[in-house]
C-alpha cells in the first residue's frame, strides 16, 4: 500500500508544486543556517572583545565568579540582624566594618532609627516623590502628543520627540550634572529619576489617550465645550484608572532606579552599599541587600495588588 | 417620521427638582477626591522638608550651572593680559588653549614693542625703550615671541646684561560688534550695548571705574574687581593687574584634529588637498592614514575610545541577553505548570527567577566587578543574572498562556513528550521569545550606561570621569549624542524586528 502511494508517478502540476516545496524548504534551511552562523561569529567575536578589553581575564577570573557568596558571608549569622538595627557588635574593634551604633538617627534620646531603614526610607521617598514629579509633567504632555486630541502635528511631533529624548538620556548625565550645581544629597537624583520618569510615563500616557473611546469627546465639543473642558471632562475620567496603573508600575521601576542613582552619589541606600561591598564589609553588605530585597518585594507586591484592583488583568502587560 | 421620546427642557427640570436625591453625588464620593488631594500636598509638604529642597535650592550654585550648560555646545578662549605698574602688558592663554601653541586670534588686537631689560645687575638701569613697528602685523613676524610663558627671547649677542622682551601696550578685545574691550595706559575702555565704561587700574590691585556702572557690570567693593557680563558671548573680569578675557564660540572646538595635529587649522578643502595630493607630511605613511590616526587619537575628543566603550556597552548587552535567553529557554519550561505538571519543581524554577530579578542588576554588577575587575566581563555576568531572571519568568508565563489545542493534535499522534514540545509548543512560544529578548537587548543598552558608572564596563564610566572633572562638559555633550543615537537605531531595529516577529506568529 504504502509503495504504492511513494511511487505514483506524478502529475506535472503536483510535480511542479513538490519542486516549488523543495525549493522554499532549502532556502528557509539556508537562511535558518546561515543566521545562526552569522550570531554565532557574532557572539564568539563580542566575547573575545569582551575578554580584551576586561581588566581581569576571563578564564583567570573564573574561580573568582563565585566569590561574592563570600562577600556575603559574615563570621556570625547574628552580625546581619546587629548591622541591621545597628546594635553593637562584639566584635568590635573600632574599624568601620562593625561600627554599626554610629550610623543611628536619633529621634528622642534613647529611641533611634536604624541607619539603613533611615537610607532606605530616603530611597523610596526619591522613588515617590520623582514619580510624582514625572508623572504630575507627563500628564501634561501626554495630551499633546496624541493624534486623536492634536491635530496640529508641528506640536505633536516636537512633544512626542522631547519625551523621547527624556526617555533615552542617561540618568547619570542628569545627575552628575546636578551633583555639580547643588551639593551631595538627595536632589541630584530626584531630578535624574524625574527627568527620566516624565519621558517614560508621558510615553505609556498618551499611548493610553490614542485609544480612548472618543464618543464623549464629541459630545462636550458639540455642546462647545473648549479643548481644556473636552480633555479635562471626557478624556481624563476615561484614562484615570490607567494612568494610576502606570504610575504604580512606575514606581516600582523607580524604587530600583533611585537605588542605583545613589550608588553614583545621590545619597540614600545605593551609597552605602557600594561602600561595603567594595570595603568588603560581609555582615552590611547582606544586611542592605536583604532590605533592599525586601523593599523592592514589598513596594512590588503592594503596586501588583494596587494595579489588579484598579485595572484588572490588562496591566500585567510588559512595559518599561 | 421619528417622534422625539426626549422631555423637553422644562419637563427634565421638573423631574430634576422633584427628585434631587439622584442627582446628587453623595458626599461621599465627593469627598474622596478631596482626601487624595489633601494627602498629595501634605506628602509634597513633607517631602520638602524631608529632602530640605528648599535649602539646597537656595544654596546652589546656580551661576555655575549657566557655564556649564554653555560648555555642553560651545568653548572659551581665555587670553589673560597682565598690566605691569609701568602700564606694560603681556598676554597669556590658557594651557592647553583650542588655539594651539602660539594662539594669535584676529579678534585680539595688540600693539608691540620691544624693550630691552637689563637683567644680570639689579641696579643696572632700564634700558630705553626701543620702538618697533607698532602695527598689529608686527606680531605677525614668524620670531615674534607671543603667548603662553615665552614671552623672553634672549638677545646673546648684546651679552648676558640684558634681555629683550616684546611688551604690549595696546591691546583691543573685539567680542562681536557690539562689544569690545580696550586695555591701554592702565585704561580699560569697555563698550557693550551702546554703553562704555572707562576703569583706571593700577597695575597692582586696585581698580577704579569712572563714572557710574552699567547693569552688565558689577563690582562688590569700590576698588575691588569689576566683573563683566556679556551674555552668551562671553563674560571679563578687570582686577588691578589684570584683564581675565572669557571669550565664548558656538561648536566643538577641534572636533577632528587636536592642536599637536600637523592638520590643525586647516579648512576642510586645505585637509582634503593634502590628503588627495600633497606631499607626505610623515615620510613612513600615506596622509590619508596620518590623518585618520590624527582624529581616531585626538587627545580632546579620544573618538576611538568613545567609540570602543560603546562598542562594550552594546556588545555587554547583547552578550548578556543572549546567554541569558539560552538559560532561560530550557528552565521556563520546568517553570510553567502546563509544561511541567510537579508544582514543586514549578515554584523552585519560578522562585529562583524571582531571587535573580530582585537582586537587581545593579548588585550584581557591584559584586561582579569585584570578580572580574571593572571591564565588560562584570557587566555581561549582570545582565545575565538579572535578565535570566527576568526572561525565565516572561517565558515561562508566555507558556502558560499557550493554545493547547496543538500539543494535543502532536500528542493523540503518539509523538515523544520531546517532539510534543517541539512541534506542539516551540512555532507558538519561539517569536514571542525572540522578541522579548530584543526589547530587552535594546532596554538593556540603557541600564548598561548607569551599571557602567559603577565600574562594570562600557561608556558609563567614562561618560562619568567626565562629568565629575566638571570642565569636560562638552566630551559630555558628544557621549550623550551618541548614546541617544544608538538607543533610537537599536530601538527602530527592534520594533521592526519584533513586530515582524510577532506579526507573522499572529496564526
Amino acid at each position: 500500500m504504502a509503495t504504492s502511494v511513494l511511487s505514483r508517478q506524478l502529475s506535472e502540476n503536483a510535480a511542479l508544486i513538490e519542486r516549488h516545496w523543495r525549493e522554499l524548504n532549502d532556502r528557509r534551511r539556508l537562511y535558518t543556517a546561515l543566521g545562526l552562523a552569522v550570531l554565532t561569529l557574532t557572539l564568539f567575536a563580542s566575547l573575545w572583545f569582551a575578554n580584551d578589553s576586561n581588566a581581569g581575564k576571563f578564564v583567570d577570573r573564573l574561580p573568582h565568579f563565585f566569590d561574592f557568596v563570600g562577600d556575603l558571608a559574615p563570621r556570625d549569622p547574628m552580625e546581619i540582624a546587629r548591622a541591621l538595627f545597628d546594635l553593637p557588635s562584639p566584635y568590635d574593634d573600632g574599624s568601620f566594618k562593625y561600627n554599626y551604633p554610629d550610623g543611628r538617627l536619633y529621634i528622642t534620646d534613647s529611641l533611634y532609627v536604624p541607619e539603613y531603614f533611615h537610607k532606605m526610607l530616603e530611597t523610596v521617598n526619591i522613588a515617590i516623590f520623582s514619580t510624582m514629579v514625572g508623572a504630575f509633567f507627563g500628564f501634561i504632555l501626554c495630551f499633546l502628543a496624541p493624534r486623536n486630541l492634536m491635530p496640529n502635528r508641528w506640536v505633536r511631533g516636537p512633544v512626542r520627540r522631547l519625551m523621547e529624548i527624556l526617555r533615552a538620556f542617561p540618568e547619570v548625565v542628569i545627575a552628575g550634572f546636578f551633583l555639580t550645581i547643588l551639593s551631595l544629597g538627595p536632589i541630584p537624583a530626584i531630578a535624574a529619576v524625574s527627568i527620566h520618569t516624565i519621558g517614560a510615563l508621558g510615553k505609556l500616557f498618551f499611548e493610553v489617550v490614542e485609544n480612548v473611546d472618543m464618543k464623549p469627546e464629541e459630545g462636550l465639543r458639540a455642546v462647545g465645550g473648549n479643548w481644556i473642558e473636552r480633555v479635562w471632562f471626557s478624556i481624563v475620567p476615561q484614562v484615570l484608572p490607567n494612568f494610576t496603573s502606570y504610575f504604580l508600575l512606575r514606581l516600582e521601576i523607580n524604587v530600583r532606579a533611585s537605588a542605583i542613582i545613589g550608588a553614583v552619589g545621590g545619597g540614600g541606600i545605593g551609597e552605602l552599599l557600594r561602600l561595603s561591598i567594595g570595603q568588603g564589609h560581609q555582615a552590611k553588605t547582606v544586611a542592605i541587600v536583604l532590605l533592599l530585597f525586601a523593599t523592592v518585594f514589598a513596594v512590588d507586591q503592594f503596586s501588583a495588588w494596587l494595579r489588579r484592583r484598579l485595572v484588572g488583568e490588562q496591566a500585567f502587560q510588559l512595559s518599561q | 417620521m421619528i417622534a422625539s421620546t426626549k422631555p423637553s427642557a422644562l419637563e427634565m427640570e421638573a423631574i430634576a427638582s422633584r427628585h434631587a436625591h439622584l442627582l446628587q453625588s453623595s458626599s461621599k464620593k465627593g469627598l474622596k477626591p478631596m482626601l487624595i488631594g489633601v494627602g498629595l500636598v501634605v506628602y509634597l509638604v513633607f517631602s520638602w522638608w524631608f529632602f530640605s529642597i528648599a535649602h539646597v535650592l537656595a544654596n546652589a550654585n546656580w551661576g555655575i550651572a549657566g557655564t556649564y550648560l554653555a560648555d555642553w555646545v560651545s568653548y572659551e578662549i581665555r587670553p589673560e593680559i597682565a598690566i605691569a605698574p609701568d602700564g606694560t602688558m603681556t598676554v597669556s592663554y590658557q594651557r592647553n588653549s583650542p588655539l594651539g601653541k602660539n594662539p594669535d586670534p584676529e579678534w585680539v588686537m595688540l600693539d608691540k614693542q620691544e624693550v630691552t631689560r637689563a637683567v644680570e645687575s639689579p641696579a643696572a638701569t632700564v634700558q630705553a625703550p626701543k620702538p618697533k613697528a607698532s602695527s598689529s602685523f608686527s606680531f605677525m613676524a614668524p620670531n615674534a615671541a607671543l603667548g603662553g610663558g615665552d614671552h623672553a627671547t634672549d638677545h646673546r649677542q648684546t651679552a648676558a646684561a640684558t634681555r629683550t622682551e616684546a611688551i604690549v601696550t595696546r591691546a583691543v578685545v573685539t567680542y562681536d560688534r557690539a562689544t569690545r574691550i580696550e586695555v591701554a595706559d592702565k585704561l580699560v575702555t569697555t563698550t557693550h550695548a551702546g554703553e562704555t565704561l572707562t576703569m583706571k587700574v593700577d597695575g597692582a590691585d586696585k581698580v577704579t571705574p569712572q563714572g557710574t556702572l552699567p547693569r552688565w557690570a558689577t563690582q562688590k567693593r569700590l576698588g575691588e574687581k569689576v566683573t563683566l557680563s556679556f551674555g552668551f558671548t562671553g563674560w571679563a573680569e578687570i582686577e588691578g593687574n589684570e584683564v581675565s578675557i572669557r571669550n565664548r564660540f558656538f561648536g566643538w572646538a577641534n572636533f577632528l584634529f587636536d592642536t599637536n595635529s600637523p592638520f590643525f587649522g586647516k579648512s576642510y578643502g586645505e585637509v582634503a588637498f593634502l590628503i588627495l595630493s600633497g606631499d607626505r607630511i610623515d615620510p613612513t605613511r600615506s596622509n590619508l592614514s596620518l590623518a585618520l590616526n590624527n582624529i581616531l587619537y585626538n587627545a580632546e575628543w579620544q573618538h576611538l575610545d568613545v567609540w570602543t566603550k560603546l562598542l562594550q556597552t552594546i556588545v555587554m548587552a547583547f552578550v548578556g541577553t543572549l546567554f541569558a535567553s539560552f538559560i532561560a529557554f530550557p528552565l521556563c519550561f520546568l517553570a510553567a505548570r502546563s509544561i511541567t505538571p510537579s508544582r514543586v519543581t514549578n515554584q523552585l524554577v519560578k522562585r529562583f527567577f524571582d531571587f535573580l530579578r530582585s537582586v537587581d542588576m545593579f548588585i550584581w554588577a557591584l559584586f561582579f566587578t569585584r570578580a572580574f575587575g571593572p571591564g565588560p566581563l562584570a557587566g555581561i555576568s549582570a545582565i545575565f543574572f538579572t535578565d535570566t531572571g527576568t526572561l525565565g519568568k516572561l517565558y515561562s508565563e508566555a507558556l502558560e498562556n499557550i493554545d493547547d489545542k496543538q500539543r494535543e493534535g502532536v500528542k493523540s499522534v503518539g509523538a515523544p513528550p520531546i517532539a510534543v514540545q517541539r512541534f506542539g509548543v516551540l512555532p507558538q512560544v519561539l517569536p514571542v521569545f525572540a522578541s522579548q529578548a530584543l526589547y530587552f537587548w535594546e532596554s538593556n543598552i540603557r541600564s548598561a550606561t548607569i551599571i557602567g558608572a559603577v565600574g562594570a564596563g562600557g561608556i558609563g564610566l567614562k561618560l562619568w570621569e567626565a562629568i565629575r572633572t566638571n570642565s569636560d562638559w562638552e566630551n559630555v555633550a558628544y557621549m550623550v549624542l551618541l548614546i541617544l543615537m544608538v538607543v533610537f537605531v537599536f530601538d527602530s531595529i527592534s520594533n521592526a524586528c519584533r513586530s515582524r516577529l510577532i506579526g507573522r506568529s499572529g496564526h
